[in-house]
């Protein structure tokens, strides 16, 4: 094959993905990044690009993010939400994924079966059903409640409120943390462990030593499939959260939809992205430091 | 008394018996070799001595202290994995500390103990690469310095120079016994390897099919073999069957099949018995058929197949009863590739103390 057909072959291979990328993510995107520079229209929507011959282009968007503090608080709330979500889902998900990577091979296909068995019924039906599961005449409200009753409280409500919605964010982001810890774990080797239980390592050791540092390139990418959605998601505080649960995924959406300001919603958009590019950033840069720089393949 | 006890260790996996009725004494000090066929059962029973496995039935005992009930990580027994199985997100330092660290010694003190456990197996100025930056023979020694460093009662290799190839094998092979002169610690080394094994020990037990076959010295082990197995097992060896039709003077003949009357020394066999002649083919003399030689066994025959390996030349004859012989030749001689083509007529010759006896 000639060099000239080797290329062509990459392009015709490639093309497709990378339009579908630029139509669909690229020009949206700066279309968005240009719209946070425009004034909202006098009955929602964009007021005309070019007014009166000249550009009409501001940053007023970003100064009201940057001025109201209600909007940092908002964002920095979604953050937490979504960081007690990420280490929730990794409290849970590290022992599932170890359980699942330790069993026989003939057992592990069918317990991944079960990890991802909740993703064929629908996102929204899944939410739904938590609000009968927490619901005020479910049996787990009424077990929670009668027993508050016996140490002398009040009843609390467990549906609408910041409980109903991490429950549910963590139910609903678990396998992405799952998966890919089972792929790193899976493929340790048995090997290290003897050696280091041989050299006097115990049980707790030979996790915090071995196991664990081994898997931080699992843990990471689990982190990243988690935190970032948790921190864009709208509809699980918009079902199962009280009023004072709404996250910037909410204020977006609002923005868009019922407010129709949409220069002020892609300030908050972008603001969104930037924030979730920097963590992710972060993490893989702290995931290279402790790693000492070196590709481990664990 | 000796340092490590090995008594009646059995061990079974379903209806497999790995390691059956298994007694060894190795003392301190001790370069000792566990060698046998694959699935013989020495890593098993390595592995009962490391503490990952244990015994069905017996007891393995170090100082006089039964080790049943202590887990791996409390034995004083360190193990180098055949994989190495280095710590790949450590370093050198940092591997070769870890035992040190799981014993809380105090940070000073680990860091003089590891270089000198880096100048104990030559990588001084290593400990800062991480493993995946080192060659086969270094992570090697890496493995070895960092099972050292404490200073274990024993130390167990299993297979430890298998990955390596055989120029690097040869020099890890001296290293290795340097380095227990050096340390004086007692080595339990596992091998299928038999070169491997009567190069590097003090002593060596034989093993086939979870039995100890025999305990020598590789010497003894290689030319005094104790059964048919050991025999076949270590090197190569002639091996004549036959029953013994009379024996005088230390001496015994043997009737075996295509040769006759075979004459060997031996003082513990009776006429009516049956045994076995090992007989190394170097020690068989390979001729011209009308050279004069004076020996108390003669034989003629053809030379089938030849192997010229440079240093030797391997010699396949089959002699006028159609018994088949394998014999050894040094190339010693200047300017002389070989002395014989194949179909060449040859006798082949050896003194009676050539051979050795094994009763059946």
């Amino acid at each position: 094959m000639t060099a000239r057909s080797t290329k062509l072959g990459k392009w015709l291979v490639s093309g497709p993905p990378l339009a579908y990328l630029v139509v669909f993510f690229a020009i949206p995107t700066l279309i968005m990044v240009l719209a946070s520079f425009r004034t909202p229209g006098d009955f929602g929507g964009l007021a005309p690009l070019v007014e009166d011959g000249r550009l009409d282009l501001n940053l007023e968007s970003y100064a009201r993010f940057f001025t109201d503090a209600v909007y940092a608080q908002i964002f920095l709330k979604s953050v937490g939400y979504a960081l007690v979500t990420t280490l929730c889902c990794l409290a849970l998900a590290y022992p599932l994924a170890a359980l699942v990577a330790g069993s026989a091979k003939r057992h592990r296909d069918f317990l991944l079966l079960l990890v991802i068995l909740p993703f064929w019924s629908n996102f929204l039906i899944r939410i739904y059903a938590w609000m009968i599961i927490l619901g005020p005449n479910a049996a787990l409200a009424r077990t929670v409640n009668g027993a508050l009753r016996w140490f002398g409280h009040e009843p609390v409500p467990l549906l609408f409120s910041s409980f109903a919605v991490l429950v549910c964010l963590v139910y609903v982001h678990l396998p992405f943390m799952v998966l890919p810890l089972y792929a790193n774990l899976e493929k340790h080797d048995r090997a290290l462990l003897d050696a280091a239980q041989d050299l006097g390592a115990n049980a707790w050791q030979r996790f915090w030593r071995i196991t664990f540092p081994l898997s931080l390139p699992g843990v990471y990418a689990g982190a990243a499939l988690v935190f970032i959605p948790a921190l864009g998601i709208f509809a699980i505080p918009d079902i199962l959260g009280g009023p004072g649960d709404s996250l910037i995924g909410n204020v977006i959406k609002q923005q868009f939809l019922e407010t129709r300001d949409w220069p002020f919603g892609s300030v908050l958009s972008i603001v969104l992205t930037v924030a979730a590019l920097l963590l992710a950033g972060l993490a893989a840069w702290i995931g290279r430091r402790n790693l000492g720089a070196e590709p481990v393949r664990a | 008394m000796a340092l490590l006890e090995i008594q009646n260790v059995t061990r079974r996996f379903g209806g497999f018996t790995a390691v059956d009725q298994v007694n060894l004494s190795i003392d301190a000090g001790e370069f000792f070799t566990l060698l046998g066929p694959s699935g013989c059962g020495k890593t098993t029973l390595l592995r009962m001595i490391a503490g990952f496995d244990l015994p069905d039935g017996g007891s393995i005992r170090l100082e006089g202290a039964d080790l049943a009930d202590l887990p791996p990580e409390r034995r004083p027994v360190r193990t180098v994995f055949q994989s190495y199985a280095l710590f790949p997100h450590m370093n050198v330092e940092k591997n070769i500390a870890f035992p040190l660290r799981m014993a809380k010694t105090e940070s000073g003190e680990i860091a003089r103990k590891v270089e000198a456990a880096l100048e104990d197996v030559r990588l001084t100025g290593f400990g800062k690469r991480f493993p995946h930056e080192l060659s086969g023979g270094q992570k090697q020694r890496v493995a070895i310095g960092r099972a050292l460093v404490t200073h274990p009662r024993v130390l167990l290799l299993d297979e430890p120079l298998a990955a390596l190839d055989a120029k690097l094998r040869e020099e890890m092979q001296i290293e290795l016994i340097n380095l227990q002169k050096e340390v004086g610690i007692t080595f339990v080394y596992v091998t299928h390897d038999q070169t491997e094994a009567l190069a590097l020990s003090h002593r060596i037990a034989v093993m086939n099919a979870g039995r100890v076959e025999q305990v020598d010295t590789p010497s003894r082990i290689y030319s005094f073999p104790q059964s048919r197995f050991v025999a076949d097992f270590i090197g190569t060896c002639n091996l004549l069957d036959g029953p013994v039709t009379a024996c005088a003077d230390g001496t015994v003949s043997v009737d075996v099949g295509g040769l006759g009357a075979v004459l060997v020394r031996e003082h513990g066999a009776n006429a009516g018995s049956s045994g076995s002649i090992a007989l190394r083919p170097e020690k068989i003399r390979i001729a011209a058929p009308a050279a004069e030689i004076a020996s108390a066994n003669r034989f003629r025959g053809h030379v089938t197949d030849l192997l010229y390996l440079g240093d030797v030349t391997v010699y396949k004859v089959s002699t006028t009863g159609g018994a088949k012989l394998e014999a050894l030749m040094a190339n010693s001689s200047a300017g002389t590739t070989r002395f014989f083509e194949v179909g060449d007529d040859v006798s082949l010759s050896w003194p009676a103390d050539a051979g050795h006896f094994i009763g059946a």
